[in-house]
């Protein structure tokens, strides 16, 4: 880790998403020395945890192949996974910052063979699958991971199962006398894209996601449709394993609710219509298959209108304009039954289901303002991009500055990019 | 039709009405139609219009379907709108203020149980500061006639009792004076509050 070379013609990218990943290859490939840091064991963010994305439905491994391949070959562009910023100070054109690295305790001769994980027992949460799966505590963070390189969980760090997979590797990758590292660096400029974390669904209480097991996020929902996820790609009721076919979405989950998230997080309606299109994928055209999406109204924003109109001709598909008020279960069948007013009418309906999937929305990672130095927040604590960031050299991207599909992230990370090379150059046109 | 008439037409009156003299009017406007507070009404069917139908109906200037209708007096102040309101509108509030207002204009449906009951208890308690339950029981089971009264009066007649022997109920009620002890600054005080609430509300 030595090697790390860094001064204030250096752009630092805080994490390796759809948008961090973007704003770094922009910046090297127009010349700039770029460090991204990265808290997970491999790039990608929550895109790697789809199933496929809208508008054209392509697998996410399809676009992510490419940034990763172009990050990991060129020259200017350093990649910390496991890292995390612990300090920054300064202003635009020089800041010093302490980075810590967490051991992964495999070094880089690893080839990703898995004899390691062969060797041991132990299991751990898989939080890649939201901890609806275990995986074993010597693993590949996913199956598209770059870099493509092991990770011993610490749980197992001394006992029997990481001697047993040290002996088991035949590469002398495995070091289990890492230990955490800190790292100062003095950079130029510094692209903050930590993303979004879904909302917390338990925090709505009238829905029972913490009580009622048929009930699940529509990041959940993703995992599900994956091959390599915990049903095996199988829309799998989790209280009974049975194949979900009578499908509930409820929209707004959470955004667009002064009680939970005051902004409309714009991507869930897409990616409850694009859900939808998993029944056909699933059923093929089985009659017994149906979604029933409830709604506020439909934002299918931008260009995105004709991808609604498709939806809206399903005939396996229908929509009820309504906010679900609360839902129940019943005992024997654990079936969720959603309670409200359709407002198109004013019917009261009590809607029995398979499987309800709430569309909740996007909360910042890391909020605005515990970042530092100026960084201004806006009122749901993303970093406002339009505030007065005079003298401020930290520019948000993607989502770690508004909810965002991966169209609007890479575009706003592009023009973070550009933000921040302005801020390189001013720096070194003032010292020649 | 003229420009003017069409305007006058669409003009809407009645919004702006509800914003100026309904407690809580002003909110009306904020109402994104979305109905949880439908859906989460524990009356549920009772209500001809839910909330939301309300405020729509507002907007749509509907004047006297609204002020005539007995929907907001069904409220039984639950809170459970408030709570879950996507708005944060007070809609328990609201729909008081609605009812407030028809009743003081004289809208309000005359033999509604609940504009009755409130009114009976608006008189017991404003006389005497207390609020006296045998007066107040009696004046609700009386108020369709003696007969009804009676009627009315045996069917409660365990949790009448049940009342008196736990002390809940002042058997000499009916002829004792009772109540606070500065009933005229009472009265004051109400008189006052109606006046500024009168002038703020232009009646
Ligand atoms: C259910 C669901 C379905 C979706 N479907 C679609 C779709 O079909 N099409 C579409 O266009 N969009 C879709 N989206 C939106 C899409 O996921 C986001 O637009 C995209 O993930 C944004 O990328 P990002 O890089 O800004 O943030 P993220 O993907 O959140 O990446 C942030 C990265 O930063 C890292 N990080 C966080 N904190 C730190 C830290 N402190 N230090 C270092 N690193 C850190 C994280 O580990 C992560 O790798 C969907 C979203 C959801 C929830």
């Amino acid at each position: 880790m030595t090697d790390v070379v860094a001064t204030n013609q250096t752009i630092l990218v805080v994490g390796g998403g759809i948008s961090g990943m973007t704003a770094a290859i922009e910046s090297a490939e127009c010349g700039k020395d770029v460090i991204l840091v990265e808290r997970n064991p491999s790039l990608g963010g929550r895109v790697s945890q789809l199933y496929r994305y809208f508008p054209k439905l392509c697998k996410p491994s399809c676009g992510q192949e490419i940034n990763q391949r172009r990050i990991m070959a060129h020259p200017r562009v350093r990649v910390l996974t496991m890292t995390e910023v612990d300090k920054i100070e300064g202003e635009a054109g020089n800041y010093s910052v302490t980075l810590k690295t967490a051991p992964r305790y495999v070094n880089e001769k690893c080839t990703a063979c898995g004899d390691c994980a062969e060797a041991i027992s132990a299991e751990v949460d898989d939080p890649h699958n939201f901890n609806m799966k275990k995986h074993k505590a010597a693993y590949l963070p996913t199956n598209m991971a770059a870099p493509q390189r092991y990770v011993l969980d610490p749980s197992i760090i001394g006992t029997e199962d990481a001697e047993k997979a040290r002996a088991a590797c035949k590469y002398d990758a495995i070091d289990l006398d890492m230990q955490e590292e800190s790292l100062s660096l003095n950079v130029g400029a510094v692209i903050w894209a930590t993303g979004f974390k879904p909302y917390d669904a338990a925090k709505i209480q009238p829905y029972g996601y913490d009580r009622f097991d048929n009930v699940v996020t529509n990041m959940e929902f993703e995992r599900m449709m994956d091959p390599f996820g915990p049903t095996g790609g199988k829309l799998l009721r989790p209280s009974d394993g049975k194949e979900a076919k009578k499908i509930a979405f409820i929209q707004c989950a959470g955004s667009r609710d002064r009680n939970h998230l005051k902004h409309c997080s714009r991507f869930c309606c897409m990616a409850s219509l694009k859900q939808t299109t998993y029944l056909t994928e699933a059923y093929g055209d089985d009659d017994d298959a149906s979604a029933t999406i409830y709604y506020i109204d439909i934002r299918a924003i931008d260009r995105f209108e004709d991808f609604y109109q498709k939806v809206k001709d399903d005939k396996k598909v229908s929509f009820i304009k309504s906010k679900v008020a609360n839902i129940t279960q019943d005992r024997e069948s654990k079936n969720p039954i959603l309670h409200g007013v359709n407002t198109e009418g004013y019917h009261r309906y009590d809607d029995e289901y398979d499987l309800v999937v709430l569309a909740v929305g996007m909360d910042p990672e890391v909020k605005a303002d515990e970042i530092g130095c100026k960084v201004a927040a806006n009122t749901s604590g993303f970093i406002d991009a339009h505030a007065d960031d005079a003298g401020c050299g930290i520019f948000g991207a993607g989502c770690a500055t508004d909810a965002l599909d991966v169209n609007r992230a890479v575009q706003n990370s592009t023009a973070a990019s550009l933000k921040a090379i302005q801020v390189i150059n001013k720096t070194a046109g003032a010292e020649a | 039709m003229s420009n003017t008439a069409m305007v006058k037409k669409y003009r809407n009156d009645f919004l702006r009405e509800v914003e100026e003299k309904v407690e809580e009017g002003d909110w009306v406007r904020m109402c994104m139609q979305c109905g949880v507070c439908a859906g989460s009404c524990p009356l549920g069917d009772a209500w001809e219009h839910p909330p939301q139908e309300i405020f729509m109906m507002i907007r749509a200037g509907k004047r006297e379907e609204v002020l005539g209708s007995d929907s907001m007096w069904m409220c039984t102040s639950c809170y459970n709108c408030i709570v879950r309101c996507p708005r944060e509108l007070p809609i328990t509030h609201i729909m008081h203020g609605l009812a407030n207002y028809a009743h003081r204009l004289g809208l309000a449906p005359k033999a509604n149980p609940t504009r009755r009951f409130a009114k009976i208890f608006w008189d017991n308690i404003a006389t005497s500061g207390r609020v006296n339950e045998l007066k107040l029981s009696l004046g609700l089971y009386f108020m369709d006639g003696f007969g009804n009264g009676i009627k009315k009066a045996l069917a409660m007649k365990d949790v009448g009792l049940g009342l008196l022997k736990t002390g809940r109920l002042d058997p000499m009620g009916l002829f004792k004076a009772g109540g606070i002890k500065d009933k005229s600054g009472l009265q004051k005080a109400l008189k006052k509050a109606r006046e500024i609430e009168d002038t703020r509300k232009g009646y």
